[in-house]
């Protein structure tokens, strides 16, 4: 049995305060009741109501939710498409530039990609908007999405293909009945990830949104470019609770999943011995 | 068929938002600012053909390039950089190896957790986790009301606004990029490795310098990779924790667009970033490929 | 010949079901499979043997539909297969990791192939009970492939691959990832079943014991090529080449120069100062020609005192392997030539007859080997 040293316990100790800390900071005063931000004056939830009355702050979290679904729907798509052709579809013309497509939005500098598809947007005479989001964010998330479901489709075992096609499906049919569902967790992760990266992006949205749309991003910049603001505290203590549950939820899941498996196989293995 | 279809979705998809507009931007990098706003000259004519294509190369000039080199703003933009890149990158592994190395000796039914707690915040807003360390780092912020409350200092550290606000951000941000792989390289360590050192007459630390440092090797260099590749052109951190002094690439490019509305020096400046960032882009490939090998 | 006997390939007027003609399978420059010609004949079990990289899985992946042969054709009941997908074959695959849905229970696993038929419900319904009947499942039908043990999951790939009816049923190394109780086991149970519902196997293995207990025939390949087909007891007695008889089974393998003919006999000279080998050989042999002499070790038999055969050479005890109900002696004859001899243990240890550096006798009878060209 391992146990923790203590020059382990302090380093992870420290490593994690300094992780964390920040955020907590953040979220305890969110609930000063004080327009001082950092003079603490006592208990309140009164920022968290006047963030509920903001009609700007409204408007631009359904914006973002809006861009985030839709964008990250059509990545998933795409990116699952992208995906099968880097793994299967073997040598075609210009796979390389196609794998470079893929991978280069990865470490592209994001005021690059924004500017690049801003000139675009222009050139080809689209009004920016809430659908010039879209498409930006689409593009780079689909990468992400293909590199995450890649990496699960290099380890999946071609046999189940072949033993659907075997059995009399077409390659579509094969797909849809057997990769698809066995994909579908990895899918899932990719989608998640290209919803969260929409969510969070800045930088990408700032370019090539309009007047007519802004996103929470681009709310908060414009507000915390200004100092740090009550306000906004309780917002990113609104939006560290969502993403917190989420990701304590989903581990649990998985990991409940994967007890309940092992406890399976046990079991099964008892049963042949037994 | 199906296949055809299957490649030439994503195919398009991305030769129309990612190809495309890149070239957009080299051509209007080459370009004249014709009063700073579209068209810009010259224009392709494509009914012209090939006569046309000719006028448009010839009307295109490295003119925006020259200028980045006579303004030293520019230059030194870069050279600030990568220089930040540099540095943060290494306190980021000075950081991030103890963590890692932390929860590789971690007793088995705690490691979930800890990974766990080192990807939650790479969920969580990156604008979010920046914007945190203001309220921190600023004048009266809370890290200068304990260090003053505590008595160790009496007039307030200015931080907040300087390079050092920005090196903290950084290290903060991409600590988990940092932290993962190297975590992955020391987690597939054979403790039995470092037994056999001592056995052979390794101190600890000797052990640890002659064997655990030289086997995480390549977790290390994939995680400096992380974390410099995207520093160079960080735009959010630059801005919100870094002064009027902070000189960035990703904060000029930004304001060069935005503030000064000149689209060709704004995309010249995009053009070489690009380049800069190339060679580690490569090394990092390298770096992985290497990886990837020695796996099999 | 008998009529109960199975035989249909001694049948010059039967008709095989699958047909391989000159078939080569080319991966880049290397040829899996080389100019192939074979005749798989209705309700055989014909095992397809040798070591891994012979060229068996291709051959079986171009009948299931997965590879198409660079040249040759190959007819499944007379018509040429090379237009057909995989998923219109009337051939099924067993394969080698089983391939059994993760998603699915036994029961959607097996009921997978007939739903694509568009059969009635009641009608998949009845075949899924009588497969899972049949293959002795009927317990774990709701199970998920996870929740069973590999012995079971076995039997649910071997159900799947059957509830079509398949004309043809393709195993890919079936009993690969069992222990050998349990594989020698299945074997029975998987030839049971070939036998009850009259299908058409042909298994792949690199195993020659399963290719021996349960083919009507064997094919060894080697390099993309078949050395021999034969009826498993043909290719134990007879081999046709010393690669066949070294690889099934154990074997001495001795070098020599044939002699003159004798009658049906023929002397074989090998060493200096030995006597001449006579074998009973099979084919012609010129005098001078190499003739290699093979010999299994249970056929050797091994004595203090001089045997009254005349095939006996004098040589001392180098090793001996105690496998339980077998020993297997290492004898050194004068020329360095090593002779294995085995016996079989039906008396205790403790009456062993022979130890270390004993001088010893080996000898066989002058039909007990066979006299091979390569």
């Amino acid at each position: 049995m391992r146990r923790f040293s203590w020059f382990n316990a302090t380093s992870l100790t420290l490593g994690f305060a300094f992780l964390y800390l920040p955020m907590v900071i953040l979220i305890i005063y969110s609930f000063n009741a004080s327009k001082l931000v950092t003079v603490w004056a006592g208990f309140s939830t009164k920022w968290y109501g006047e963030l509920m009355q903001n009609e700007a702050f409204l408007d631009a979290a359904w914006v973002t939710i809006k861009v985030a679904v839709i964008s990250s729907t059509i990545a998933t798509a795409l990116g699952t498409m992208a995906a099968i052709v880097m793994v299967r579809s073997g040598r075609f013309l210009g796979r390389t530039l196609f794998s470079g497509m893929i991978y280069a939005p990865l470490v592209m500098p994001e005021v690059i990609t924004g500017l690049s598809l801003l000139l675009l947007f222009i050139g080809i005479g689209l009004d920016r908007g809430v659908l010039t989001i879209v498409l930006a964010h689409t593009t780079f998330s689909m990468c992400y999405v293909s590199v995450v479901v890649s990496s699960r489709l290099v380890s999946f075992d071609q046999s189940l293909e072949e033993a659907a096609l075997d059995l009399g499906c077409s390659p579509f049919q094969a797909f849809f009945l057997v990769t698809l569902p066995i994909i579908a967790p990895a899918v899932i992760s990719g989608w998640l990830l290209a919803f969260t990266l929409s969510l969070d992006d800045l930088v990408i949205a700032s370019f090539t949104s309009g007047p007519s749309a802004t996103t929470l991003p681009m709310k908060i910049w414009s507000s915390v470019r200004l100092g740090v603001s009550p306000e906004i505290n309780a917002l990113s203590t609104i939006m560290i609770g969502i993403v917190t549950i989420g990701v304590i939820t989903a581990s649990l899941v998985s990991k409940s999943t994967v007890a309940r498996q092992q406890r399976e196989e046990r079991a099964a293995e008892r049963l042949s011995a037994g | 068929m199906r296949r055809l279809i299957l490649i030439a979705v994503p195919y398009i998809w991305l030769l129309a938002l990612f190809l495309v507009p890149f070239i957009i931007v080299l051509k209007i990098a080459l370009s004249d600012a014709w009063l700073a706003i579209p068209p810009y000259v010259p224009t392709l004519d494509i009914s012209a053909g090939w006569a046309g294509f000719k006028d448009f190369l010839s009307g295109l000039d490295f003119e925006n390039f020259i200028f980045l080199t006579e303004d030293d703003l520019y230059w030194k933009a870069y050279l600030s950089s990568l220089k930040i890149a540099a540095i943060s990158t290494l306190f980021t592994l000075l950081v991030g190896y103890p963590i890692a190395y932390g929860m590789a000796k971690a007793p088995d039914e705690w490691r979930p957790t800890l990974l766990m707690l080192v990807i939650l915040p790479f969920w969580t807003s990156f604008l979010i986790r920046v914007y945190s360390w203001m309220g921190i780092l600023s004048q009266e912020g809370y890290l200068n009301q304990t260090l003053m409350s505590l008595g160790l200092i009496s007039e307030p550290l200015i931080i907040l606004n300087t390079n050092a606000a920005v090196y903290i951000g950084i290290v903060y941000t991409y600590l988990p990029f940092m932290i993962l792989p190297i975590y992955s390289a020391l987690e597939k360590l054979d403790a039995s490795l470092i037994e056999a050192a001592e056995d052979l007459g390794c101190s600890r630390l000797s052990a640890f310098w002659l064997v655990t440092i030289p086997l995480s090797k390549q977790g290390i260099i994939a995680g400096c990779f992380l974390v410099f590749i995207p520093t160079i052109g960080e735009f959010v951190i630059p801005s919100l924790l870094g002064g009027s002094q902070t000189l960035m690439i990703g904060k000029v490019l930004w304001e060069e667009f935005f503030s000064n509305r000149d689209w060709p020096v704004a995309s010249a400046v995009a053009v070489i970033l690009l380049l800069i960032l190339v060679i580690p882009i490569i090394l990092f490939q390298r770096n992985e490929q290497k990886q990837r090998e020695a796996n099999e | 010949m008998p009529q109960d006997v199975f035989a249909p390939w001694l049948d010059p007027d039967a008709n095989p079901i699958i047909q391989f003609k000159n078939v080569t399978k080319k991966f880049g420059d290397f040829a899996a499979v080389d100019d192939l010609t074979i005749d798989i004949y209705e309700r055989e079990f014909f095992a397809l043997l040798g070591p891994s990289g012979c060229g068996k899985t291709t051959m079986m992946r171009m009948l299931a539909g997965f590879e198409a042969p660079t040249e040759g054709h190959i007819l499944l009941s007379g018509q040429d297969m090379a237009p057909v997908p995989p998923n219109k074959r009337a051939v099924n695959m067993m394969f080698q990791s089983y391939a059994l849905f993760p998603h699915l229970s036994v029961w959607n696993n097996i009921a997978f192939g007939l739903r694509r038929n568009g059969l009635p419900k009641d009608e998949i319904a009845a075949r899924v009970d009588e497969m899972l009947r049949l293959t002795r499942l009927e317990k774990f039908a709701r199970r998920k492939p996870h929740q069973i043990s590999g012995g079971q999951r076995q039997r649910v790939a071997l159900a799947r691959s059957l509830a079509k009816a398949p004309k043809l049923l393709l195993l890919d190394e079936p009993l690969g990832a069992l222990d050998k109780k349990l594989r020698q086991e299945t074997q029975f149970e998987l030839m049971d079943i070939q036998e009850k519902t009259g299908t058409t196997f042909v298994i792949v293995t690199h195993d020659q014991e399963e290719a021996m207990t349960v083919a009507s025939r064997v094919a060894v390949m080697d390099h993309g090529k078949i050395v021999q087909v034969a009826t498993p007891p043909d290719i134990y007695e007879t081999p046709n080449s010393t690669y066949v008889a070294d690889f099934i089974g154990d074997v001495n393998l001795i070098e020599g120069k044939a002699g003159a003919m004798d009658g049906d006999k023929l002397a074989i000279s090998w060493g200096e100062g030995l006597a001449d080998i006579i074998g009973t050989p099979h084919t012609n042999f010129d005098k001078g020609q190499t003739v290699y002499f093979a010999i299994r070790p249970e056929k050797v038999t091994i004595t203090h005192d001089k045997p009254a055969n005349p095939i006996a050479f004098r040589g001392k005890v180098l090793d001996i392997a105690y496998l339980g109900n077998l020993s297997t002696y290492h004898v050194e004859l004068p020329n360095g030539q090593i002779i294995k001899a085995q016996t079989a243990n039906n008396r205790r240890i403790s009456r062993r007859g022979f130890t270390w550096e004993d001088k010893v006798w080996v000898s066989w009878t002058d039909t007990a080997g066979v006299l091979l060209e390569n």
